[in-house]
């Protein structure tokens, strides 16, 4: 463990890699990501992670979206590890490659980690993803999850929760924002590839991303982090509120922590006195139609089923899985 | 030492003789063998230390190639028609990030309607994309312009699209002349990429490039280009010193000395219209004729020389763009535009029509031509079409 920031108050467990002095900022200061971006921090947690566990042998593949836009314009650069950009729906393919070439050129230290937005990952880079798990490629796949696509103006993603406002969900008198009977869960579909490793981690637990790459990135085969990353400027809240979203997000239940190895779940992060959907709601403009003046109390509940099935799904409760 | 073997297996043992690290691709009519017959190689044994990547889309094929390429190996696909349409984004990825991958394109019809069978659209749909793009004439070319493509794609930095007639070549059987591993091991040195992905020197390739820069790359993607003319005669000169064979280069030229016609085409054809002008200069008609070899970078200098004396000049493709006509018609237009020769063009051969010597001499012995001629069109059929067309239509006022 590498040396705590001078005054750093923190207990020894809570220490993390982010607090070092000596943290690698793989993703350094510069980009353009608005105030307060959670991609961004989510990006550098995880990859500063994967950088001290490998002792900086790492490469990044980067799928398009806000995370690629922000952190390099030429001739600048924010990465500070060597990281490869190619399109908006082949980031596993093309990490796949850089697995073969490294594989047979004997140089199976240095780790691949592929990453993309939630539009990437679950929309048009899937078959991509899917065949990369199928065949075990030697990568670790990072999606990060901001429920719509970003870089494009908040559009709808496969990945964009029931009744949440987007510019292409916009509530109206018989639209109550993203139609709850669509969407998918990419988690369970890495899971059902029975990949070596699935685990979801947010922001709002900083600790848990370091710990979840750390284990991640020195198994053989594919691996899949899905990481929760709240949008200040898509799902409107105040720059200042990014983390404590995240962590709303988590203690409602309608974000679970959890991990799985070759198909099957095996431990979460439980949850001691679940909060109401509402608290986590409320603050954000995405599902502002949901309440006020025009209140729809059915809508709302729609999105606590979902929490209090995740409670007891993934274990939240302290109950089995 | 010569083998009688089908195309596909020709270009299959060119390209494990130089020795790629990476090999992906997804299978495609007229494509197939070639991907079946690198797999047995590699599985045999016969090629040590390359990877064979059995990929789920042609999208996935030439991304695997564009990463382990970017991770400094040498890589190589195939793809054909359709396939190459579902990769093109990619296609043009890989020209932009400068990335010397070889793909052999078996070329094909594009549909709708669906049809397997050959002729050059496919090329022509990335013609601007930015990669080198090879027309072979036989089996034997194809296989040394693959061994070729390695070296100039190298050389120069930029992909190479080895195209060989889907059917014609990829499924025919010909004698070739395989050389040894030494020989070709002489000629290929190992890959050695002046960047790469490399943990000891971060870089951050394929960076967003604004307006105040992206007019200067692709100025010098087009001057590359133009600059590879040179390094494909380069590599011709060095194969035809090392294995004593003519192949590659920008074009072949056939009795066009004093010609007064010249037909222009691309790929295997020209066999066919070679035999139809061999018995048409014996009644001494002088005629000659040229197969582009190099079609991206268009050689128009070579072109302006060869083609300085001719009168007449046919441009016989076995592509159409829709809504104009022919595609090399245009671009040898182009070439001819200060002379006063006229121009000619045929389109023939889609979707795998026969383009037989007795429809040649036809054309060739016709007193006038059309600008335009569909070569073979079975005009019964349009017209029954039309018919049909008028009696479906929407009746009523307009
Ligand atoms: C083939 C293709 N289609 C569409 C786009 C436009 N596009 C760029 S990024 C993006 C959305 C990215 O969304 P996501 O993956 O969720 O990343 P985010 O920006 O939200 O982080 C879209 C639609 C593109 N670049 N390429
Ligand atoms: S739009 Fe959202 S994800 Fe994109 S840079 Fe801004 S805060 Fe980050
Ligand atoms: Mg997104």
């Amino acid at each position: 463990m590498s040396n705590p920031t001078l005054g750093n108050r923190l207990s020894k467990d809570d220490i993390t890699i982010q607090s070092s002095s000596n943290r690698n900022n793989s993703l350094t200061c510069g980009h353009r990501a608005c105030q307060g971006c959670g991609e961004a921090l989510g990006a550098r947690c995880a990859i500063d992670a994967a950088h001290h566990a490998t002792g900086g042998k790492i490469i990044i593949v980067n799928a398009t979206g806000c995370l690629e836009v922000f952190s390099c314009s030429f001739p600048e650069s924010a990465w500070n590890v060597p990281w490869f950009h190619s399109l908006f729906g082949n980031a596993p393919a093309v990490a796949s490659g850089v697995a073969a070439a490294l594989r047979i050129t004997g140089k199976e230290d240095i780790r691949v980690i592929a990453q993309g937005g939630d539009g990437a990952t679950c929309d048009i880079g899937m078959g991509c993803l899917s065949g990369m798990f199928e065949r075990n490629d030697d990568v670790l796949y990072i999606c990060y999850d901001n429920q719509a696509y970003m870089n494009t103006g908040v559009q709808r993603s496969g990945a964009t929760p029931p009744l949440a406002r987007t510019a292409t969900t916009v509530p109206h008198k018989n639209y109550l924002g993203n139609d709850p009977q669509i969407g998918k869960n990419i988690s369970q579909i890495a899971i059902a590839h029975e990949i070596p490793y699935v685990a979801t981690a947010s922001i709002g637990n900083i600790q848990d991303i370091e710990k979840k790459i750390a284990k991640a990135i020195h198994i053989r085969g594919s691996k899949y982090l899905h990481i929760h990353v709240p949008c200040p400027l898509g799902w409107g809240f105040p720059t200042s509120e990014t983390i404590r979203i995240a962590k709303l997000a988590i203690q409602c239940g309608l974000f679970p922590l959890f991990e799985a190895q070759y198909g099957k779940l095996y431990g979460s992060i439980p949850i001691d006195d679940p909060i109401p959907v509402e608290d986590y709601l409320k603050p954000q403009k995405r599902f502002a139609h949901l309440f006020g003046k025009n209140a729809t109390p059915d809508a709302v509940s729609v999105l606590q089923e979902v929490a209090n099935s995740n409670i007891v799904k993934y274990g939240l409760n302290g109950g089995d899985i | 030492m010569q083998y009688q073997l089908e195309g596909s297996q020709a270009i299959a043992k060119a390209v494990a003789l130089c020795r790629p690290k990476v090999i992906c691709a997804y299978p495609i009519t007229p494509q197939t063998h070639i991907v079946e017959g690198v797999g047995e190689i590699i599985r045999s044994g016969e090629l040590l230390n390359c990877e064979f990547v059995i990929v789920e889309s042609e999208m996935a094929a030439l991304s695997v190639a564009i990463g382990a390429q970017a991770a400094g190996v040498r890589s190589y696909t195939a793809t054909s028609s359709q396939g190459l349409l579902y990769m093109i984004e990619a296609v043009y990825n890989a020209s932009g990030l400068e990335l010397p991958i070889i793909m052999t394109l078996g070329n094909r019809a594009i549909g709708s309607p669906i049809n397997i069978w050959n002729d050059h659209s496919d090329a022509m749909s990335v013609r601007d994309s930015g990669w080198i793009i090879l027309f072979a004439e036989t089996n034997q070319e194809a296989l040394d312009l693959h061994i070729q493509a390695f070296k100039i794609a190298e050389s120069v930095g930029l992909p190479v699209m080895v195209c060989v007639d889907g059917f014609i070549l990829t499924h025919a059987y010909e004698p070739v002349d395989i050389p040894s591993q030494e020989e070709v091991d002489e000629f290929l040195p190992l890959y050695n990429p002046a960047t790469s992905l490399d943990i000891h020197k971060p870089l951050a390739i394929g960076t967003m490039v604004s307006p105040e820069y992206f007019m200067e790359v692709r100025y010098l993607a087009h001057k590359k280009q133009m600059d590879s003319l040179k390094i494909i005669q380069c590599v011709r000169d060095e194969f035809r010193r090392k294995f004593g064979r003519d192949s590659g280069g920008l074009l072949r030229e056939y009795m066009t000395e004093d010609a007064e016609t010249i037909i222009v085409t691309l790929g295997s054809v020209a066999g066919t219209i070679k035999d139809v002008v061999d018995d048409l200069n014996l009644q001494e008609k002088k005629i000659g004729v040229i197969s582009i070899v190099s079609y991206r970078p268009f050689p128009i200098d070579a072109l302006k020389d060869s083609l300085k004396k001719a009168k007449r000049v046919i441009v016989l493709e076995k592509s159409l763009a829709v809504g104009i006509g022919g595609i090399l018609f245009q671009e040898i237009e182009l070439v001819m535009k200060d002379t006063d020769a006229e121009v000619f063009s045929i389109i023939a051969g889609l979707g795998g029509r026969n383009i037989t010597k007795f429809m040649l001499q036809e054309y060739l012995s016709r007193k006038s031509c059309k600008k335009i001629t569909f070569l073979g069109l079975k005009e019964e059929i349009i017209t029954k079409e039309y018919e049909f067309a008028n009696f479906c239509g929407r009746e009523g006022e307009v």
